[in-house]
């Protein structure tokens, strides 16, 4: 099911839950809603689902508006994050229940919660009630309930954040198997960079209710259209720095009072046609500790994260994160030198927040 | 040498940590006295007495306060009782009027106008509600006036001079049907407890559980009868069984409306007699001891239906503990 949101807009009295939102959602397609808390997916998220009526704009499946149709009438299937299993109902119930809804007769019923239940792998626990099952049988219930009735669309909020690590990864990877493999057109909230980036075909991402940038996970990576993108996908965040660019003979130069640093004219002639000072922003993993470095500074912290060893560097007044091997031993207070791979920098008006590079 | 040492220190841990257990238990006891106290002076003492009263004939023609002095006279007050020609008409009348005014009015209106006001606009919910506890909250003798007041005769009543005023004819609502005046009355007044507590209820139930709902296919009203209902089964158990309890014994309401009347005991319900007789008999005796026997009663009665909704409503399984078992 093709999904058009068109100029959405939702506010509850004066408080924005979300304001002017345009998004067309392909058939099939897995995209996700990022964005810090409180910043509208839920609040997008029910409004599709038909709980809350939209103040303005449209939202049309295939080509239906279906602005005032009633939940019961959009055929979606929903995750929440508390799992919203019905207490009182058994397992067995609780996933027959959408079906019952919709009178489908008993022994029907009975098959497809089954077939549900073993795909899911709960097939065992179908007399139990949800109180007497850990949050990950919990959580593969309330998908099976959202499957069962064969959707048009899935919408899950947050559904993997009350799970521990170690569950969170693996039911990532079955529910990404999932919808591809039952094709579900899927809307995926979550405040996870990494849970969008591995799952999603196509990344939303929102902040205090406006759209920031919808685009592929590499997309979004490599070519960030605003600040706050760059800052929030990503992991660990991109290192954000003040510079002036100029140009001096044939050669572009980023520089501030401590950090002089060359770069190439496809990243360099639009930051140095701005005026004033711009932020220049550098992930952590383009930036490496070498001898022949040309930025020299002083190690604050190291913090060892296993396979690598993430090194808060000084240089004047500015600190940069960056990652190293941790063969190295790097210590703190070690004095270092830096090289900067110049042809990842990203530039953004600090006024408007927009990148120089990649126009919207 | 450290062997007997250690012993000696774990036995003087030992008797320590007993007397902590001791001081615990000690603690829990006083901060429980104050209340256990008072429901000693003001709840076992007093139904002791009226329990030792229902066995003695005490009566304002052989008045005496001494216990002891009090002629003992076994079951026959209740023996009396069986046989009075009018207990049974009583006892009819009081099952009819619980079982009316409760279901009527203290659950299924209660619930309608929790349900109701929780599906709409927060702030009109809650003026509603507001309007249904006036009754609650108005003294009853100035309540009940007002009630007296609008269905008395013509040409006071007010309905009956609206009756006058458009041409029609009047009535005298209360002889005629003093059952609906009963039992109106009393229900408005019992719609307020059930409504805020199954109002409170359903807000407790989280919202991704009703959204849910709405999202799995249900209609509101299916949502009302999947989820809603049976979550706030407990609820409406507490208020089933609060409210028989409250309406078997309560009896002023009907005193200040028909003292039982009109005729003989038509809407006399079964507290009432026991104020009747025990304190303000037509024949100016008060008969203490028979009294006691409609009382004593009356609260086995209640006793009983208790534990029937207990059985009813499954109370021990709202309490099982669950069986976790991690993935
Ligand atoms: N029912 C509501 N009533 C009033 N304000 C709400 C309601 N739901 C959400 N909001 C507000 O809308 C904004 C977006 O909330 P939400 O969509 O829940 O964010 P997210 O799911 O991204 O954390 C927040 O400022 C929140 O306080
Ligand atoms: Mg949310």
């Amino acid at each position: 099911m093709e999904i058009r949101i068109d100029n959405l807009t939702k506010k509850f009295g004066d408080v924005v839950g979300v304001e002017d939102l345009t998004l067309h959602i392909d058939d099939g397609e897995f995209v996700a809603f990022l964005g810090p808390s409180g910043c509208g997916k839920t609040t997008t998220l029910l409004t599709l689902a038909g709980i809350y009526k939209p103040t303005e704009g449209f939202i049309r499946f295939g080509d239906r508006v279906i602005n005032t149709v009633q939940p019961k009438d959009r055929n979606i299937g929903m995750v929440f994050q508390s799992y919203a299993l019905y207490p009182h109902m058994t397992i067995f119930q609780n996933i027959a229940y959408p079906l019952k809804l919709k009178k489908v007769p008993k022994n029907a019923q009975n098959e497809q919660v089954r077939q549900v239940a073993n795909v899911m792998g709960i097939g065992d626990l179908l007399d139990r009630r949800p109180g007497q099952l850990s949050g990950g049988q919990q959580q593969r219930v309330a998908l099976g309930r959202a499957l069962v009735k064969e959707p048009d669309v899935l919408l899950f909020d947050e559904p993997l954040s009350n799970l521990d690590a170690r569950l969170r990864l693996t039911m990532r990877g079955e529910i990404k198997h999932l919808q591809k493999n039952l094709g579900i057109t899927s809307i995926y909230v979550t405040h996870d960079q990494v849970e969008a980036m591995t799952m999603a075909d196509r990344i939303a991402v929102m902040n205090r209710g406006h759209l920031q940038a919808f685009d592929a996970p590499d997309e979004l990576y490599d070519r960030p259209k605003t600040r706050f993108v760059a800052g929030f996908v990503g992991n660990p965040p991109m290192n954000f720095v003040d510079v002036e660019v100029s140009r001096s003979n044939g050669r572009f130069i980023a520089e501030t009072d401590s950090i002089r640093l060359a770069l190439g004219a496809e990243r360099g002639s639009a930051p140095a046609g701005h005026d004033g000072a711009v932020v220049m922003g550098i992930r952590p993993e383009d930036i490496q500790i070498d001898a022949d470095g040309d930025v020299r500074g002083e190690i604050f912290v190291v913090e060892p994260l296993g396979r690598e060893d993430l090194i808060d560097v000084r240089i004047g007044s500015h600190s940069f994160i960056l990652l190293a091997d941790t063969e190295r031993q790097h210590q703190a207070g070690e004095r270092v030198s830096l090289k900067f791979d110049m042809s990842q920098a990203q530039f953004f008006d600090p006024r408007t927040e927009r990148s120089l590079l990649w126009k919207q | 040498m450290s062997e007997p040492n250690s012993k000696a220190k774990s036995s003087a841990a030992l008797v320590q940590s007993r007397r902590n257990a001791l001081r615990s238990y000690l603690g829990a006891y006083g901060f429980m006295a104050p209340a256990g106290v008072l429901v000693i002076i003001f709840f076992l003492i007093p139904v002791a007495i009226v329990l030792y009263l229902s066995v003695t004939n005490l009566a304002s023609s052989n008045f005496t306060s001494d216990l002891a002095r009090m002629e003992f006279i076994g079951l026959k007050n209740y023996e009396t009782l069986l046989n009075d020609q009018f207990a049974r008409k009583i006892f009819f009348n009081t099952i009819f009027y619980v079982l009316v005014t409760l279901s009527i009015f203290n659950v299924s209106l209660a619930l309608v106008v929790s349900l109701l006001t929780t599906h709409i606009d927060r702030s009109a919910g809650f003026v509603f509600r507001a309007l249904w506890i006036l009754p609650r909250i108005t003294s009853p003798v100035v309540y009940i006036l007002i009630w007296k007041r609008m269905m008395a005769e013509a040409p006071f009543g007010i309905l009956n001079q609206f009756n006058e005023l458009l041409g029609q004819p009047t009535y005298n609502y209360v002889s005629t049907n003093p059952w609906v005046f009963v039992v109106v009355v009393n229900g408005f007044i019992g719609v307020s407890f059930g409504m805020i507590i199954f109002t409170s209820a359903i807000e407790s139930i989280p919202k991704d559980l009703l959204n849910a709902s709405l999202v799995d296919g249900s209609s509101r009203m299916q949502r009302i009868r999947f989820v809603i209902l049976p979550l706030i089964r407990w609820p409406l158990l507490f208020v089933v069984t609060y409210q028989t309890l409250s309406l078997l014994t309560s009896f002023e309401e009907i005193l200040l409306l028909t003292d039982g009347g009109p005729g003989l005991y038509r809407t006399e319900v079964w507290s009432l007699t026991a104020f009747h007789r025990a304190l303000s008999n037509y024949f100016g005796n008060a008969q203490w001891g028979y009294g006691s026997a409609f009382a004593v009663l009356l609260v086995l009665i209640g006793v009983v239906l208790a534990v029937i909704y207990m059985r009813v409503f499954r109370f021990d399984e709202l309490i099982a503990e669950p069986r976790v078992e991690a993935l």
